[in-house]
C-alpha cells in the first residue's frame, strides 16, 4: 500500500469529524467529532513519517495525542460548567453572541 | 539701544496695561468703582508723564526697538516694538492727555453709576488707552493692526457700556460691523503689501520704496485696501454712517474715542504710510474727494441735527473728511497738525457737551437755551471750543484749518477745495447754531426737561437722552442747571487752555510743526487767509441772525432748504440704503446658503447614514450566534479558497 491510502483515510476521517462537529447538536460530539480530526491528523504525520524515513513525525504525534487528552479533559470540563450555567448542552441553544 | 524716548514711551504704554490687568483681574478692587477709578486716573497721569518726557526727548530723532516675535525656522516672521518719533510721541502726548482728563471727567460724569458698573467703565477706559498706545508707536503693520483691532473692540464695549438700552447696544454692533467691514480690506492690504515687500515693518518697507525696489505695479490695489481700513475708523463715506449712533456711549467716551483719539487713527494710518501712498497719485486722488465729499455730506447733516452729541458728531466727520482731503492732497503733516489741533477742542466741546447734559439731563437743543446765565464757566470753554473749530483767528483750528485749505489749493484740487470752504461756512454756522440755541436766547427752558417731578418727560427720555440712569427721583437738587464739578470743570479749563495756547503759539511762532520732516513745502496764496475767515465769520453771523436776533425766520430759511433738509433729515437715505442691502442681498444670500446647508449638505449626509443604518440591520442576522455555523462557514471558506489557489492561480 502506497502513501495514497494512508492519505484518503486521513482526509476520509477529517471529513468524518468535520462533519460531526458541523451538524451534531449535542456539545459532546462535537468533542468526539474534534478528536476525530486531530486523529487524521495524526494519521498523516505517522504516514509521512514512515514513507521519507524521518523519525521526527513519530515523535511529535506522540506529543499530539498527549495533547489531545489533555484537550478532551479540558473541553469536557467546559461542557459540564456549561451544563451547569445553562442546563443544556445542545450547540443550538447556545446562541448569546446571536446578532 | 533703549533710548530715553522709547523708554518712556515703554512706560506710558504699560502704565494703562497695568491699570486693565489690575482692574480685569483683581475683580474685588473693580467692583469697589472709586478706589478702581483713581488708580486708574494715577495710571493715565503717570502716562501722560512719561508721554510728555518721550515727546521731549524723542521729537527730533527716531528710537526704534524691536524685540522678534513669531519665530519660525530660524526666521523672524514678525516683530514686536517701539517706533518713537516726532510723530508717534506727540500723538502718544495727545492720547495720554486726553485719555487723562476725560478719564478725571468721567469720575464727576458718572458719579451716579453704581461701583462695579463704573469699575467696568474705568477697566474698557484702560484698555483703550493701551491698545491706542499700541497703535500710535507701532513699528509694524502687523502690530498695528492687532491693536487697531483692540481698539475697535474698545469702542464697542464703551458705546455699549449702558447695553440695556437697546439702542446703545444696536449702535455697538452697528459700529463695530461697520469698521469691521473696513477691516477686512485694510487686512487684506497688509497681506498683499507684504507678499510685495516680504516684511511688516514700516521702517525696511519705507527704505524698499525709497531704494526704488518696491513694484509699483498692483500697489494701488494694496493701498486702496489699506485706505479702506481708514475709511471704516476715520468714518468715511460712505463708511460714516456708525458714528452718529456711536453717540449712545457716555459722553466722555464719546469724546475720547470717537472725537479725539480713536476715529483719527485712520489719518494717523495715512500719515504712517505717506511715503507708499506717494506711489499711488490716484488712490490719493480718491482720498482728497471722498474727504472732501465726507466733510461737505457731514457739515450739511450736522445742521438739521437737534440733539447736541450728534451736531458735534457730524462735524467730527467733517473734520476728519478735512484732514483726509489734506492727506489727499499729499500733505499728510498738515491733516495731522489738524489731527491734534482737532483733537484737543474737540474733546473740549464734547466735554462741555457733556456738563451741558448732565445738568440738562437731555440732549435735545430744543430743551437748553439761556444755560449762559446759569453755566458761566461751562459757556465760555465751550464758546472757546466752538471758536477753534471754527476757524477764527487766535484759537486752536484757525492755523490748522487754514492750512489745510492751503495745502489743497497747492495741490491743485480746485473741487474739493471749493466743497473745503463751503464746509467752512456751514462748520461756524451750525456750531453757532449749536451756541445760541443751547447758551443764549429764552430757548425751551420752560417748555420742558425742567419739571419738578422726579421724569423728564417724553422728548427727553425719548430718543437720545444719555441719563437713562439718572430716571429717578431722587435728584431735586439738580432742576437748575449749574455748572459741573471740580473733576469735571478742570479739564474743561485745561482744554480750553490749551486751544487757545495752541492757537497763540502756531500765531506767533508761524506754521513750524514741531514734528515730521520733508514735507514738500507750500506757497498759501495771500487771499486765502482773510477768506477762509471771511467764511467762517458769515456762518457765525447768518446763525446770530437766525437764531440770536431771529431777524431771519429760521422756519424760512428751512423753507429754502427744504429738498436738502427733507433729505439731511433723512440723513441722505444711507441708513436705508444699507439696510436695505442688508435686508435684500445679505440675508437673502445667507438663506440660500442656509437652503444649500440643510438640504443638499445635510441632505446627503443623512441619506448615507440611513442606507448605513439599514444595510447594518440586515448584514446582522448574518451572525446567529451558534459556533457550528461559524465552523461551517470556515470550513467553506477554506475549501473555496483551496479550489482558487488550485484553478484560479494555477
Amino acid at each position: 500500500m502506497g502513501l495514497q491510502a494512508y492519505l484518503t483515510l486521513a482526509a476520509v476521517v477529517f471529513c468524518i469529524g468535520l462533519f460531526g462537529v458541523v451538524t451534531r447538536r449535542n456539545t459532546i460530539g462535537i468533542l468526539l467529532g474534534i478528536e476525530l480530526m486531530l486523529n487524521s491528523v495524526n494519521i498523516n504525520l505517522v504516514a509521512f513519517s514512515r514513507f521519507s524515513g524521518d523519525i521526527t513525525g513519530m515523535i511529535f504525534t506522540v506529543f499530539t495525542i498527549c495533547i489531545t487528552v489533555v484537550e478532551a479533559a479540558l473541553g469536557l470540563a467546559i461542557v459540564i460548567l456549561l451544563f451547569r450555567i445553562r442546563r443544556t448542552v445542545m450547540a443550538d441553544q447556545l446562541d448569546l453572541l446571536k446578532g | 539701544m533703549m533710548t530715553d524716548a522709547a523708554l518712556h514711551t515703554l512706560i506710558a504704554l504699560l502704565l494703562h496695561a497695568l491699570s486693565f490687568l489690575v482692574l480685569a483681574l483683581v475683580f474685588p478692587f473693580r467692583r469697589m468703582g472709586r478706589p478702581a477709578a483713581w488708580f486708574s486716573i494715577l495710571c493715565a497721569g503717570g502716562s501722560l508723564v512719561a508721554a510728555v518726557i518721550a515727546w521731549n526727548h524723542g521729537a527730533g530723532s527716531v528710537s526704534r526697538v524691536v524685540w522678534p516675535w513669531m519665530i519660525s525656522e530660524g526666521q523672524t516672521l514678525a516683530t514686536i516694538g517701539i517706533l518713537a518719533d516726532g510723530e508717534s510721541t506727540i500723538m502718544l502726548v495727545l492720547v495720554a492727555l486726553i485719555s487723562f482728563l476725560v478719564q478725571l471727567y468721567s469720575i464727576g460724569y458718572l458719579s451716579e453709576e453704581p461701583p462695579a458698573s463704573l469699575g467696568r467703565y474705568y477697566t474698557y477706559q484702560a484698555l483703550f488707552a493701551f491698545s491706542m498706545m499700541g497703535v500710535v508707536i507701532a513699528p509694524n503693520l502687523l502690530q498695528l493692526f492687532i491693536c487697531w483691532e483692540l481698539v475697535g473692540l474698545c469702542s464697542y464695549l464703551l458705546i455699549g457700556y449702558w447695553y440695556y438700552k437697546p439702542e446703545a447696544a444696536r449702535a455697538a454692533v452697528k459700529a463695530f460691523w461697520t469698521t469691521k467691514l473696513g477691516d477686512t480690506g485694510f487686512l487684506i492690504g497688509i497681506v498683499l503689501l507684504w507678499r510685495l515687500a516680504g516684511t511688516f515693518d514700516l521702517t525696511e518697507m519705507r527704505a524698499l520704496v525709497e531704494s526704488g525696489a518696491l513694484p509699483v505695479a498692483g500697489l494701488s490695489i494694496v493701498t486702496f485696501c489699506i485706505y479702506l481700513g481708514a475709511m471704516g475708523k476715520s468714518a468715511q463715506f460712505p463708511l460714516h454712517v456708525w458714528l452718529p449712533d456711536a453717540m449712545e456711549g457716555p459722553t466722555p467716551v464719546s469724546a475720547l474715542i470717537h472725537a479725539a483719539t480713536m476715529v483719527t487713527l485712520g489719518v494717523y494710518l495715512l500719515l504712517r504710510l505717506e511715503w507708499l501712498f506717494a506711489l499711488t497719485p490716484d488712490v490719493l486722488l480718491i482720498v482728497a474727494w471722498i474727504g472732501a465729499f465726507t466733510a461737505l455730506l457731514a457739515a450739511v447733516l450736522a445742521c438739521v441735527q437737534d440733539d447736541i452729541k450728534r451736531v458735534l458728531a457730524y462735524s467730527t466727520v467733517s473734520q476728519l473728511g478735512y484732514m483726509m482731503t489734506a492727506i489727499g492732497a499729499g500733505f499728510a503733516t498738515v491733516g495731522f497738525f489738524h489731527l491734534l489741533t482737532h483733537g484737543i477742542f474737540k474733546a473740549l466741546l464734547f466735554l462741555g457737551a457733556g456738563a451741558v447734559i448732565h445738568a440738562v439731563h437731555s440732549n435735545d437743543l430744543q430743551h437748553m437755551g439761556g444755560l449762559a446765565r446759569r453755566m458761566p464757566q461751562t459757556t465760555i470753554v465751550f464758546l472757546v471750543g466752538t471758536l477753534s473749530l471754527a476757524g477764527i483767528p487766535l484759537f486752536g483750528g484757525f492755523l490748522s484749518k487754514e492750512e489745510i485749505l492751503g495745502a489743497v489749493w497747492a495741490g491743485g484740487l480746485v473741487g474739493p477745495f471749493a466743497l473745503l470752504m463751503l464746509v467752512a461756512f456751514l462748520t461756524a454756522f451750525y456750531m453757532f447754531r449749536v451756541v445760541f440755541l443751547a447758551f443764549f436766547g429764552t430757548g425751551g427752558l420752560k417748555a420742558s426737561g425742567y419739571q419738578t417731578t422726579g421724569s423728564w418727560g417724553p422728548a427727553s427720555a425719548g430718543s437720545g437722552a444719555d441719563h437713562s440712569h439718572d430716571v429717578g427721583d431722587s435728584h431735586d437738587h439738580r432742576h437748575v442747571p449749574h455748572d459741573p464739578p471740580i473733576s469735571m470743570g478742570l479739564p474743561l479749563w485745561i482744554l480750553a487752555f490749551l486751544s487757545v495756547a495752541v492757537g497763540l503759539y502756531f500765531m506767533v511762532a508761524g506754521p513750524a510743526l514741531p514734528f515730521g520732516t520733508g514735507e514738500p513745502e507750500f506757497e498759501a496764496p495771500g487771499w486765502l487767509m482773510p477768506s477762509a475767515v471771511g467764511v467762517a465769520v458769515a456762518g457765525i453771523l447768518l446763525a446770530w441772525l437766525t437764531y440770536q436776533r431771529r431777524t431771519i425766520n429760521a422756519a424760512s430759511l428751512a423753507g429754502a432748504f427744504a429738498p436738502i433738509r427733507y433729505a439731511a433729515l433723512r440723513k441722505f437715505w444711507l441708513d436705508d440704503l444699507f439696510e436695505a442691502l442688508y435686508g435684500s442681498v445679505l440675508l437673502a444670500f445667507s438663506r440660500l446658503i442656509g437652503w444649500v446647508d440643510r438640504y443638499i449638505v445635510d441632505g446627503v449626509l443623512n441619506v448615507v447614514s440611513a442606507w448605513t443604518l439599514t444595510s447594518g440591520d440586515d448584514l446582522r442576522t448574518m451572525q446567529s450566534g451558534r459556533a457550528q455555523d461559524y465552523v461551517y462557514g470556515v470550513a467553506v471558506g477554506l475549501v473555496v479558497v483551496l479550489l482558487w489557489v488550485r484553478w484560479a492561480l494555477a
